[in-house]
């Protein structure tokens, strides 16, 4: 019996013209947290995939507790003893939390799903884990954070010795966060090992015990986290050094171009307001819930405005929809990646001109799709074999790209970007972020989106804050500092313009 | 980027044409009068009638919808127009002593009506957001009752004029081959070479990103649903011309399940976002080569539609497979 409770060797996974993973490893130990890093595109979902069945790996061996193992489906490897929490998580919305823990194996008496023993031992499950959840409720209701709570305590029913978790932080506050680390601190008590995918530095050297690090397909090292440090693995994960996060550049700060006076929307924004002027970046920091995603909706025309004026060089506004907002040369790059922004089964070209489908005339002229989208290509060094290629093929850095793309295609006055780096991988975030200064540097107004402090902070000239639906602050670049921005996010006080 | 010849793609994304040419081969073997020019012409007229409803509910499939009324509001235009082009002397005619509109303006009729049926029903999908099945299926228990009450015979003794798209012969090629190639062309122009087409394509692949990216989503449905309805009108008016009669309670019927058809082994998938017109052509000719070679071998109308049943499922099976693939 070797020392590892899991050891994936040489795994190669070819995807049609793709050459996804050449040949990796990993070694996890049991009782321990191993996280994997590597930039998006580097291979870490998709080795989680071959591993638990959902693609089988073309060549290469898995060794689970020294036994050779090949699964076909996840169903295999959960009642073998490995799960995976997905980050997209795939609940059944309008059932119970109890339906949704037990689907698809529910307790039975006969032929008959015995109901009373399936809550029993939900509440049982839950109290064991020490989660505050109702099995009644439903699950569509239930936060996110919540939600991911679930999928944690059915991993944990099925007795699981390997727990995957894919960025499963990414939509959780502060404190669920904490609780999140006490549940995974219980599990290696129980000696259950935890594969951990993030790209969030703090939170791994917090819990890491062991670092895998891939780059486009490749194994480039395993270590003890102590011997680790955010330098180094971030060298490692793109194999040249990163010099700045944040490459903020002053540029000259120019008129008013949105004025927005008392917007509200519903209860989701109460009475926000703020000026935006050309070359500036205006962040919005706040904790989830704040209401700033709602706000940039309301903006742009997605969410019903209850009260409240928007004025756009001194004009009144009177946005109803999206392409009201188009039309005012205004974009907004959602949160929602894949719910309201790729077209999956579109390609690269055809997700690039969406937004501007009416520059191209009648008939459509497509060889001016095709130079613009080669353009934006080139321009934001977008990685993918071809124009043609479904953008749901490409990793998510890259589909950020097509989708900034898209929106630069516009040429807007206004962009709003609503947490444009989440989920996408540090080489393309230094991108982006540089891509958004570069565009403020031309007199485009931003508004950025960001729950990354260092990032809202690195790159804004100025920070509103909001806590649920009201703007509880707004701070100068000059006072930026994290303790003043959480005080505000965290105050039910509005900000009064007075006092500043 | 390299442009090299790729077979397997080649082969991949075409093919539904290979199986259409096998079957033509087969059934040339099987009966050696298939392949000749009066056989080939009576099959493609004995399908451009659902073939150009095809054309049409495959807009609403792409877009992640369905329309089952178009069979029933076929007949309706059908009737309508029909009434409008019977002699005056004639005894039986809907509209005793009325006497035959002109041409013209009896087509536009026709087309007027369509258009209306589709965008009231298409309005109500659009703005309600009540399933495209039911929306439709409720349109057509409605085009089919109008149909009734507006008669309960057959209207028939049509004039020549009207009749002309339906059973006339231009230069000795059948009129209503013409009206379909020319329906083909117009929506693979509307569907790869206009604003309307990508709308269309983005909102069943993602009606969220769509609206997010500036297309009404709305108007754009309701644009679908006055193609497709369109496109029955159309059909309806070629039918009447083609048998010389329009008949409320027969005329049509079904014909929406047979376009749907089509525009599934054509390749369109209903869970939106994916179609390519020329994959629907072959859809349409694959249906009617079964149909009409079957005939001629005298295979009974049940088995003829047991082999339907199997190329329309496992059509989609392999469909999915290939789009399981590429994802």
């Amino acid at each position: 019996m070797s020392e590892y409770i899991l050891e994936m060797l040489d795994i190669v996974k070819e995807f049609p013209g793709v050459r996804a993973l050449k040949g990796v490893q990993l070694k996890v130990r049991p009782g321990t947290v191993h996280t994997l890093m590597g930039e998006n595109g580097a291979g870490k979902s998709t080795l989680m995939k071959c591993l638990i069945g959902i693609h089988p790996p073309t060549s290469g061996k898995i060794l689970f507790r020294g036994q050779e193992i090949r699964y076909k489906t996840t169903l295999e490897a959960m009642n073998s003893g490995i799960s995976m929490i997905h980050q997209e998580l795939s609940p059944v919305p309008e059932r119970s939390v109890c339906d949704n823990v037990w689907l698809g194996r529910e307790p039975r008496k006969g032929l008959i799903v015995d109901h009373k023993k399936m809550r029993q031992d939900c509440i049982e499950l839950f109290n064991k884990l020490g989660l505050d959840l109702d099995p009644d409720a439903k699950m569509g209701d239930l936060t996110v954070a919540k939600m991911q709570m679930v999928e944690i305590a059915k991993a944990v029913s099925y007795d699981s010795q390997i727990v995957i978790m894919d960025e499963p932080t990414s939509s959780l506050t502060d404190a669920e966060v904490e609780q999140l680390f006490k549940i995974i601190a219980d599990l290696k008590a129980k000696n259950v090992a935890i594969i951990y995918i993030s790209h969030k530095m703090d939170e791994i050297f917090r819990i890491s015990d062991d670092i895998t690090i891939y780059r486009d397909g490749e194994y480039i090292a395993t270590d003890r986290a102590e011997n680790l440090n955010v330098d180094k693995v971030i060298t490692l994960m793109v194999g040249r050094e990163v010099t700045q996060m944040f490459p903020k550049v002053d540029c000259p700060i120019g008129e008013t171009i949105l004025k927005v006076e008392n917007l509200s929307a519903g209860r989701a924004v109460k009475s926000v307001s703020f000026e935006l002027h050309r070359g500036e970046i205006l962040g919005m920091a706040g904790l989830v819930g704040a209401g700033r995603t709602e706000t940039a909706e309301a903006i742009f025309g997605m969410r019903h405005i209850t009260g409240g004026k928007i004025y756009k060089d001194g004009k009144e506004l009177h946005i109803k929809s999206p392409e009201d907002a188009i039309a005012n040369k205004i974009g907004l790059l959602t949160e929602d990646r894949r719910g309201n922004g790729i077209v999956g089964l579109l390609s690269i070209r055809e997700n690039t001109v969406l937004a501007n489908l009416k520059a191209y005339g009648f008939p459509l002229n497509h060889k001016q799709m095709r130079t613009d989208t080669e353009e934006y290509i080139q321009k934001l060094n977008t990685k993918t074999p071809s124009q043609e290629t479904p953008i749901q093929n490409l990793s998510g850095g890259n589909q950020q790209k097509v989708l900034v793309g898209r929106w630069l295609l516009t040429n807007p006055d206004i962009l709003i970007v609503d947490e444009p780096t989440r989920g996408i991988d540090v080489g393309a975030k230094a991108e982006i972020h540089s891509l958004i200064t570069k565009l403020a540097g031309e007199g485009k107004a931003i508004i950025m989106i960001s729950s990354e402090l260092p990032e809202v902070m690195g790159m804004s000239d100025r920070i509103v804050v909001m806590h649920e639906g009201t703007m509880t602050g707004l701070v100068e670049r000059k006072d930026f500092s994290s303790e003043l921005i959480l005080k505000y996010a965290t105050t039910e006080e509005a900000y009064q313009p007075a006092n500043a | 980027m390299q442009k090299t010849f790729d077979k397997k793609k080649f082969i991949s994304q075409n093919s539904i044409w290979l199986v259409l040419i096998a079957l033509v081969i087969i059934m040339s073997g099987a009966q050696p009068n298939f392949f000749s020019v009066s056989n080939l012409t009576t099959l493609l007229t004995g399908e451009a009638v659902k073939g150009i409803m095809a054309f049409g509910v495959m807009f609403a499939i792409l877009s992640k919808g369905i329309d089952l009324t178009i069979g029933a509001s076929a007949a309706l235009v059908a009737c309508i127009t029909a009434s409008l082009v019977q002699p005056a002397d004639y005894a039986n005619a809907r509209f005793p002593g009325m006497g035959e509109k002109p041409v013209i303006l009896v087509i536009l009729v026709g087309l007027l009506i369509g258009a209306a049926i589709g965008a009231i029903y298409g309005a109500i999908i659009a703005y309600t957001k009540i399933p495209p099945f039911i929306a439709t299926l409720g349109a057509q228990l409605i085009c089919r009752a109008g149909a009734k009450i507006f008669t309960n015979r057959p209207i028939s003794n049509l004039s020549e004029g009207f009749r002309f798209f339906g059973s006339g012969r231009l230069g000795g090629f059948p009129v209503i081959i013409l009206v379909f190639i020319i329906m083909y062309i117009i929506s693979a122009f509307l569907l790869t070479q206009t604003r309307f087409g990508k709308n269309v394509y983005a909102i069943g692949g993602n009606d969220q990103a769509a609206r997010v990216a500036g297309i009404n989503v709305e108007v754009n449905l309701i644009k679908v649903y006055v193609w497709c309805s369109l496109c029955a009108a159309i059909a309806g008016m070629l039918l009447a011309g083609r048998s010389g009669s329009a008949d409320s309670a027969n005329s049509g019927l079904n014909y929406e399940l047979d376009a749907i058809a089509a525009a599934t082994v054509g390749g369109t998938s209903h869970t939106g976002g994916i179609c390519r017109v020329s994959g629907v052509l072959a859809g349409i000719l694959i249906l009617g080569v079964i149909n009409n070679g079957l005939v001629m071998l005298k295979v009974d109308d049940n088995m003829t539609n047991i082999v339907k049943g199997l190329i329309i499922v496992g059509s989609v099976i392999l469909d999915m497979r290939k789009n399981a693939k590429r994802a």
